[in-house]
């Protein structure tokens, strides 16, 4: 029997809604089968807290006296990029300060990015402002300098254009020396493996097809509430899938929205990858209205079902091959060790596991108090059938 | 009765006046204790470093570390010195594949990392890998 998200809503609003987490879901399907457990159950919580480098706010400073366009501006010496109305930015979460040695010095650091000030801000620290411009008979003055806390601005909202990917690479090094990448240190010769999905845990590995997940979906973003805007930039949700419809390569993402003011230092950390740059791990909770079977049966998937690839990063992945060595499965990546070319691997992995757990009870918790509501998606996005082709700079 | 034996990881600072001294030597020659060296850092005219596992009969460790104390080295317990920032770590695991003595290794029930002070040999390799740097280095 099918269900709507209206007639959900209901019944979290009665208080009579039946909530589990993504990996109770994995355990009631095993034990009760799909049928009984998409009657039963009304609501999937899944979780995912790992770094996410699309990521950035908007920031509304309010005007100075006189009038000020900003053209350029800089928070603690990152530079926010001001090519838009006279007081609005857009800080970005890999962005460096403008001395930094970067990897000069390599492997360079990054002990402080855009990802850092974010999480400041959500700290309540005072922050450096600095700001620039050319003067109009509008906007007369040229420049302003004070500190700033997150309370002085008008608005902070979170968008980042690409959070939450549907499935991720294993990333190795098949190289003689030590790499530093965006999937942390990578030892030579298969030294270490590194992946970053929360598996079973993630949320559109429960919602493979995006049935249920779409624009003004409502979602658990870095502490605070906040929406699915679209899907995100190289959504690509053609890639190759298994017979349930997971994908088995990177797939489908999503471009979400929330208000900075309301979310958690907790669930909005800058991270700093050795010798790659500065990011943000950011905590992402969706709730999947278990709809029909089909959405019980993918939410009830477990982590020896979802593969991903294992990726040479010393050599195709910067050359862009396209080329991998094999796939493994999350449970296989999750026991600590997998076996590549006859070798033992161990692996890592830089998504927070106990986060993602962590955030699938706090969403679990807030819909079955009546405190969270689904957002009935207004628009779907796009699937497997879109023909969307992922894109090359040629 | 056989003498009770204490095993304890220390770290040592030599002022810049004791670096010529052959103290090591006496350390262990003349209260029969065995050592050995996990990190040693000696520079010209710098202050020397050095961290080791010390082990021998409990009296003889006792002598020895007096021995050092009145020499004018400076001496502390490795366990203090690497230290995790709890409210920092997030658990990812990056650390995992780089501690070379499983003193950071996964909790299979949890997902946690778990920090066992007493296998660290405080190498260092942790720190800068480390996205969040909630691994911090104390002297």
């Amino acid at each position: 029997m099918a269900k709507t998200i209206k007639e959900i809503n209901e019944k979290i609003k009665k208080g009579k809604a039946v909530v589990v987490t993504a990996d109770e879901m994995t355990e009631l399907v095993k034990k009760e089968g799909v049928k009984k457990a998409a009657v039963k159950v009304d609501v999937v919580t899944t979780g995912t807290f790992g770094p996410m480098c699309s990521s950035g706010v908007f920031l509304n400073f309010g005007h100075t006296n006189p009038k000020m366009k900003f053209s350029k501006v800089w928070l603690n010496n990152i530079e926010a990029y001001a090519g838009l109305a006279a007081v609005d930015v857009y800080l970005g979460a890999t962005q460096m300060p403008e001395n930094d040695p970067l990897n000069r010095m390599y492997p360079g650091k990054f002990l402080y990015g855009g990802g850092h000030l974010i999480e400041d801000l959500i700290r309540k620290k005072k922050i450096d402002f600095r700001a620039e411009s050319y003067g109009t008979d509008c906007y007369p003055r040229k420049e302003f300098k004070t500190k700033i806390t997150l309370n002085d601005l008008n608005e902070a909202f979170m968008l980042n254009p690409r959070n939450a990917y549907q499935n991720y690479n294993c990333a190795v090094n098949l190289s003689d020396k030590t790499i530093y990448t965006y999937m942390g240190v990578l030892k030579p010769n298969l030294g270490n493996a590194n992946f970053c999905s929360a598996g079973h845990y993630s949320p559109l590995l429960n919602d493979p097809l995006y049935r249920t997940i779409g624009v003004g979906t409502r979602i658990f973003l870095g502490g605070g509430e906040g929406f699915v805007v679209s899907s995100g930039t190289q959504h690509s949700p053609c890639a190759k899938r298994n017979t349930k419809g997971i994908p088995e390569t990177p797939a489908g993402t999503l471009m979400v929205q929330g208000d900075l003011k309301m979310m958690s230092p907790e669930w909005v950390r800058g991270v700093s990858m050795l010798g790659y740059g500065v990011s943000l791990m950011i905590g992402i909770g969706i709730p999947i209205p278990v709809v029909d079977e089909e959405i019980a049966a993918s939410c009830g998937t477990s982590d020896e079902e979802i593969v991903c690839p294992v990726v040479d990063y010393s050599k195709d992945y910067p050359a862009a091959t396209g080329k991998s060595l094999g796939k493994v499965s999350y449970s296989m990546l999750k026991s600590g060790q997998i076996e590549l070319r006859g070798k033992k691997v161990p692996t890592a992995s830089l998504s927070s596991y106990p986060g993602a757990v962590k955030i699938a009870g706090i969403l679990k918790k807030n819909i079955l108090r009546g405190k969270f509501l689904l957002g009935e998606p207004q628009s779907l996005l796009p699937g497997p059938d879109s023909g969307i082709k992922f894109k090359s700079l040629k | 009765m056989s003498e009770k034996q204490v095993s304890k990881k220390i770290v040592l600072h030599f002022p810049k006046s004791l670096i010529n001294e052959p103290i090591v030597y006496r350390l262990i020659k003349d209260f029969n204790l065995k050592y050995n060296i996990l990190k040693a850092q000696i520079l010209p005219d710098q202050e020397g470093l050095m961290v080791m596992d010390l082990s021998g009969k409990e009296k003889d460790y006792k002598k020895g570390i007096d021995y050092l104390k009145k020499t004018g080295v400076s001496m502390q317990l490795l366990s203090k010195d690497i230290r995790r920032d709890e409210d920092s770590c997030t658990h990812c695991g990056a650390c995992i594949v780089i501690c070379p003595t499983e003193a950071l290794r996964p909790d299979k029930k949890t997902g946690k990392v778990i920090f066992d002070s007493e296998k660290c040999i405080a190498c260092e390799l942790c720190i800068d890998p480390c996205p969040v740097r909630a691994m911090e280095l104390h002297f």
